[in-house]
């Protein structure tokens, strides 16, 4: 049996790239004001976790093929799955509140405050 | 060469996801988020998980934005504001928090002794057939569960977004 084709990227350095997608996602969410870019912050921040997983996935890898250690990956297809799900209810959300104030400016909506 | 590409998607991943954050019109921002998941997608191809890339570039890139470009189209939004307008407070939080994480990155990731995963030659199916696998024995449970959660928000995105009668 042939050895095994190593892949030449250390699992740091798609852990520290999924840190600095983390962080700029953060920013987005943390300084934007309009609902959507809001959001689209919050999709890079998801895929910055399943980034991490992904790493993780590489490092338990290590001597073993990657179609052996699923379980990181598995974690990436539900996330990816949920992420579909949060983006249909939050934007529908979004909708329903353009109707109600005409703007999707998340400073404008006190609506839950007593 | 995987390194190349490696490190080519991940420069264009950074750049791009700023380009997300700061841009005004929004359409640029989804986009520009379409090219990130793109070259989150090569990641994961290049690192032997061909169907992680392929769900992504089908659901996220195919469905997820698409239905982000249809409610920009639907709210009419032209531009939105500059970025950070009116937020010192949240400024310098985003500050602290991109200092917490260079810092995390040098101490915590450089600290730990690289790991390398490997391909092992001559099973020629992919991730699929494993992963297909076992979403149909040891995580049936969950594989089920998400397809009642995507109901759940099928119907709740319905209710929510259908105009209500008065």
């Amino acid at each position: 049996m042939s050895p095994a084709t190593i892949i030449p990227i250390p699992h740091t350095w798609v852990l520290a790239l999924s840190a600095v997608l983390f962080v700029i996602g953060t920013i987005g969410v943390l300084l934007r004001r309009n609902g959507i870019a809001i959001f689209l912050s919050l999709e890079i921040m998801l895929n910055s976790a399943n980034l991490a997983f992904v790493a993780f996935a590489l490092q338990f890898a290590a001597g073993r093929s990657i179609a052996v250690a699923l379980t990181g990956q598995l974690f990436v297809f539900f996330i990816i799955g949920i992420a579909a799900a949060e983006a249909a209810v939050g934007l529908a959300l979004f909708i329903a509140l353009h109707r109600l104030r005409e703007t999707i400016d998340v400073d404008r909506f006190n609506i839950l405050r007593w | 060469m995987v390194t190349y590409v490696f490190l080519v998607a991940a420069v264009v991943a950074v750049v791009f996801s700023l380009v997300t954050i700061a841009h005004r019109n929004p359409v640029v921002n989804v986009l520009s988020l379409a090219i990130v998941f793109f070259a989150l997608s090569a990641i994961y191809a290049v690192v032997g998980m061909d169907f992680l890339a392929a769900i992504q570039l089908i659901v996220y890139s195919g469905a997820v934005l698409v239905l982000f470009l249809f409610v920009i189209m639907l709210l009419n939004i032209r531009s939105v504001e500059r970025l950070g307008s009116g937020r010192p407070l949240q400024a310098a939080l985003g500050a602290a928090a991109a200092i917490a994480v260079g810092v995390a990155i040098v101490l915590v990731i450089g600290k730990q002794a690289p790991t390398f995963g490997s391909l092992l030659p001559g099973t020629g199916k992919g991730t699929a057939f494993a992963i297909g696998r076992s979403l149909m024995t040891t995580h049936l449970f969950p594989f089920e569960f998400i397809s009642v959660l995507l109901l759940a928000a099928l119907i709740g995105a319905l209710v929510l977004a259908r105009k209500e009668e008065r």
